[in-house]
């Protein structure tokens, strides 16, 4: 037999972890945020445990703010994994009517970091899975497959629980829980290819086609819907563009481009310079500060 | 040899991707560490590979040149560390604290390298990085030369079953490329070598910094004949390849059952490979059945079944028979299956900042398996430095040595030379719920084995039955001076007086005979309840009621005690008296000298104790006298 592919060693990695966290959790739930990295993350949950559906729910923290393509896609992934999808606002920025374009960073911190909290203590979930990878960030890049968090939801960097090839220890005392992310080993390039390789399902928003869209502080933003307040003189218009990432459509930069297949995304990826995360107004602020988010229970 | 390959990828790229993809997909990947000892370059030559195998985005760069100016070590120019060092506080430090993974590929491979901190206070995070590594990059600063970490480093390396170690001898170009110096370093580290009888490793003279000998053949070392880091990484041989050739095991996960018609049994492959036909054992049961299917998800449902699956690969597997199996078992070939067993000599690396407690009951896990097992005090600890084995009663952070244990019930292993997945265990703290030891499995010991159990005719319940009662022990735990014997004698007289069988085990009467030989250190007051515990044990078996009177500080050995016995034979009594009452007590004058100094580890002053969580009966002396707490015992007793 020939040597496992990069691909073959990586999926058989992450099965292995949520099979694992299905044996030690009690109660797991994966957080499902629509993106292309969810999308391989649940494709990846459907292997594992197939022909069971997965033995988990699907957790959504929404923020009302995201693109309405996010949302479609949303109900419908869920269905054909036979999974109960659970959909969580925080009441208090609902009732605030807390948003991106008024409130600045406390959009952020109120939807989807206070959110995730409010809703994994709300359920009692003991484990999170998540789909960030290393490659993403430099504080992720040092964080373990198996990360805990205190009872505050708090993340302590500089001293994490060894983790010894892959004998993954759960335990855990009464309130802490564990994000577990059984993707931490894949690359951007790794989720396209397995994307196309397995013939995925991703949001349209991916691929290039012609989109209403304003310039604002440097990023191309989409005008998804007529919640988007646009400044005396502002015309929406139309451009050839794409996402790299999927977000709050308010914090999401576009891309012009004409990359409409599957081919041509990973193509242009490929020959870019600049790194993914570039399209995401959370992190430009410091070096460090993902570091900092997550320290506060950001995922 | 990089540029020009990733010149020509580039251009694939543009010109024919599809071409490019299908190449790239079917890459092979390597996982390796850089390891050595603090400032030897780990953190700059990783930074240094992405750069030159182009995985450095522009911003990434622009920032990375900023902070270079601000925090970096280099003066105005690039600190390629900063690429890597992604935690505040390590780059307030300039130093590397927990190890970061970073992904590059070439033409040939995909890597995943885990940069790892040289700091002997970090070791733990070294090795989290090294146990899935198939390759080491040790490296030396060539002004340095081999210093304690890195023989330390070398040594875990060694422990932990990486078959292919670089010495990368860094920092040539402060040494003006100096071949006498490159090779006095690599003699003396084959010196070293030979004591840990490792074959030597290849040795390259490099600059992370500067990029000499990375990913081509450096003009400043002529004198060096053999190959760049870069190309060498992508030739090695993979460890799981060397995988596929052991016999199959695959230890159970997770039962899949979906509906009564289907039973799967998901896991790994941890070695060999196995088809649909193939004859399997099922251990340590030792039931045999044939395997059916090898399940997974496929979009045409025809596809569902593969032919095929090999080490490395998660899969589903479905029997031909109905038997027992689950998570914990091995399903293997059925003429070549793993042993089981429940005495072990191991290699241990401890890892936590409370030292090892000989005697003290720990989670051991491997493969899918928990179990509960006891340490004893190490056979040696290791000098790192020259390999000599040191006399040791325990080990502490980052010491690393050899010792025997005993699990409480079989388990499936290989040693670990022979397979790292059947073979690697980790040790868990059960209270703390700590990683606190990695261990590599050397062979199991032949004592268990021998020794058969006697079987009696006479068994426990006929000598309960001839009593006419239901044997029991009734742990009274609580301070010193709480009124754990007072309570504890004043029941016995009630239970003697209703004809009950009673026997009460003291702290003062079994110190005096079976215990004297034992202290008062947290190892030996282990000890002390391990060997108590046997004896009520055996006392329960005679059909006896046994009572023991014992501080018993620790929730751990308690719990060993209550393992010991059927479920609900064991009723711990929590004499609730609080820390002032008894000190103000003090009928022994006890707490008086332990303030005063004279008496060392007294529990309450100097020593922890660890109340019960959820004791069968609290007794609260400050609200019940003796006779009435010895009646509220009565009372629960004739109720269960
Ligand atoms: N001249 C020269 N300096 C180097 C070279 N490699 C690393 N350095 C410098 O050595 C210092 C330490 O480098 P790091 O890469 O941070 O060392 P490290 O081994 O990762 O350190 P820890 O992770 O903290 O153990 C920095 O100032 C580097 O710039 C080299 O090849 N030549
Ligand atoms: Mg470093």
């Amino acid at each position: 037999m020939p040597s496992l592919t990069h691909l073959q060693q990586l999926e058989a990695e992450s099965i292995e972890i949520m099979r694992e966290v299905v044996a030690q959790a009690e109660n797991p739930v994966m957080l499902y945020s629509v993106g292309k990295d969810s999308a391989a993350m649940l494709h990846v949950a459907k292997k594992a445990f197939f022909p069971s559906p997965p033995p988990f729910p699907l957790l959504h923290v929404d923020t009302t703010w995201k693109f309405q393509e996010m949302y479609k896609l949303r109900e419908k992934a869920a269905k054909e994994a036979g999974m109960e999808l659970i959909v969580y606002k925080n009441p208090e920025a609902e009732a605030q009517g807390i948003n991106p374009f008024d409130h600045g960073p406390l959009h952020t911190d109120m939807w989807k970091t206070e959110g995730l909290k409010q809703a994994l203590d709300k359920y009692g979930f003991d484990a999170a899975f998540g789909g960030a990878r290393r490659d993403e960030e430099k504080s992720r890049a040092k964080e373990r497959v198996f990360s805990f968090r205190s009872e505050n939801h708090q993340w302590d960097p500089k001293n994490q629980r060894p983790e010894i090839w892959s004998l993954y220890n759960a335990r855990k005392a009464k309130g802490e829980s564990i994000r577990v992310f059984p993707m931490s080993n894949w690359t951007e390039l790794d989720i396209w290819q397995y994307i196309r390789l397995e013939n995925i399902e991703i949001v349209p928003l991916y691929f290039a086609a012609p989109r209403p869209t304003v310039e604002r502080d440097g990023l191309l933003l989409m005008v998804d819907d007529e919640r988007f307040p646009l400044n005396e003189g502002e015309e929406p218009v139309t451009r050839s563009v794409r996402f790299r990432t999927l977000g709050c459509y308010p914090l999401t930069g576009a891309v012009e481009s004409e990359a409409a297949s599957l081919n041509e995304v990973i193509q242009e990826m490929l020959l870019t310079t600049t790194s993914e995360r570039q399209g995401r107004a959370i992190d430009h602020d410091a070096s460090a500060s993902m570091e900092k988010k997550k320290q506060q229970g950001y995922f | 040899m990089v540029d020009a390959q990733s010149y020509q990828a580039e251009a694939l790229i543009g010109q024919d991707i599809e071409a490019y993809l299908a190449a790239h997909e079917e890459k092979t990947m390597l996982r390796f560490i850089t390891c050595g000892s603090v400032d030897d370059g780990k953190s700059t030559l990783i930074g240094r590979l992405l750069y030159d195998s182009k995985m450095i985005f522009d911003d990434q760069l622009s920032a990375l040149e900023a902070a270079s100016k601000k925090s970096g070590t280099q003066g105005e120019a690039i600190d390629f560390a900063l690429l890597v060092d992604g935690l505040a506080a390590e780059r307030e430090q300039g130093i590397t604290i927990d190890v970061a993974y970073r992904f590059f590929a070439t033409e040939k491979r995909k890597f995943i390298v885990a940069d790892t901190p040289g700091h002997e206070q970090y070791t733990r995070n070294m090795v989290t990085g090294a146990s899935t590594a198939d390759l080491a990059v040790l490296l030396v600063d060539a002004r340095q030369g081999i210093l304690t970490q890195t023989r330390r480093h070398a040594y875990l390396v060694h422990l932990l079953g990486i078959k292919h170690i670089v010495l990368a001898v860094n920092k040539m170009d402060l040494v003006d490329f100096d071949q006498m110096r490159f090779d006095e370093i690599v003699a003396d580290f084959t010196h070293f070598a030979a004591n840990l009888e490792m074959t030597p490793p290849l040795a390259i003279p490099i600059s992370g910094l500067a990029g000499d000998n990375i990913t081509q053949k450096s003009a400043n070392t002529p004198w060096y004949a053999g190959p760049a880091l870069l190309p060498h990484l992508e030739t090695v041989e993979l460890a799981e390849d060397a995988a596929q050739q052991a016999p199959f095991a695959m230890p159970v996960q997770w039962v899949n059952r979906p509906n009564l018609d289907f039973r799967g049994f998901s896991g790994r492959l941890a070695g060999g490979t196995v088809k649909p036909g193939d004859k399997v054992r099922i251990v340590p049961s030792g039931k045999t059945s044939t395997i059916a299917s090898i399940v997974t998800m496929a979009a045409d449902a025809s596809q569902c079944d593969l032919a095929e699956a090999v080490a490395g690969q998660s899969v589903t597997l479905t029997l031909k028979d109905e038997i027992d199996c689950s998570r914990g078992d091995v399903i293997a070939a059925a003429d070549n299956p793993p042993l089981a067993a429940d005495r072990f000599e191991a290699s241990l690396v401890w890892m936590d900042e409370t030292e090892m407690l000989p005697g003290r009951a720990y989670e051991l896990r491997i493969g899918t398996q928990a179990v509960s097992a006891r340490i004893q005090a190490p056979k040696y600890a290791v000098n790192v430095n020259n390999m000599e084995h040191l006399a040791a009663a325990s080990l502490g952070l980052n010491e690393i040595g050899v010792v025997e244990l005993a699990t409480d019930r079989p388990v499936v292993f290989a040693p670990f030379a022979d397979s790292q997945k059947l073979g690697s265990f980790v040790l868990i703290d059960k209270l703390t719920n700590a990683t606190v030891a990695a261990g590599m499995l050397h062979f199991s010991l032949r004592r268990a084995h021998n020794i058969h159990w006697q079987a009696v005719d006479v068994d426990r319940a006929a000598h309960a039955a001839l009593k006419g009662q239901q044997p029991k022990i009734l742990w009274f735990t609580g301070l010193s001076g709480s009124g754990k014997s007072t309570i504890a004698n004043a029941l016995e007289k009630k239970l003697h007086a209703n004809g009950k069988h009673t026997f009460l085990l003291d702290g003062d009467n079994v110190r005096h005979g079976l215990n004297k030989d034992l202290g008062f250190t947290d190892a030996d007051r282990i000890e002390n309840i391990r060997r108590i515990g046997e004896v009520a044990k055996l006392m329960t078996d005679a059909g006896l009621i046994v009572l023991t009177a014992f501080i018993s500080p620790f929730r751990a050995e308690r719990d060993m005690v209550r393992a010991l016995v059927p479920a609900g034979d064991f009723i711990e009594v929590h004499v609730d008296t609080p820390l002032d009452v008894a000190e103000r007590r003090d009928v022994k004058g006890l707490y008086k000298k332990a303030r005063a100094g004279t008496l060392k580890n007294f529990t309450g002053i100097d020593s922890p104790y660890e109340p019960p969580e959820t004791p069968e009966i609290v007794v609260n002396t400050t609200e019940l006298s003796a006779d009435e707490a010895a009646d509220v015992i009565i009372a629960y007793l004739d109720k269960h």
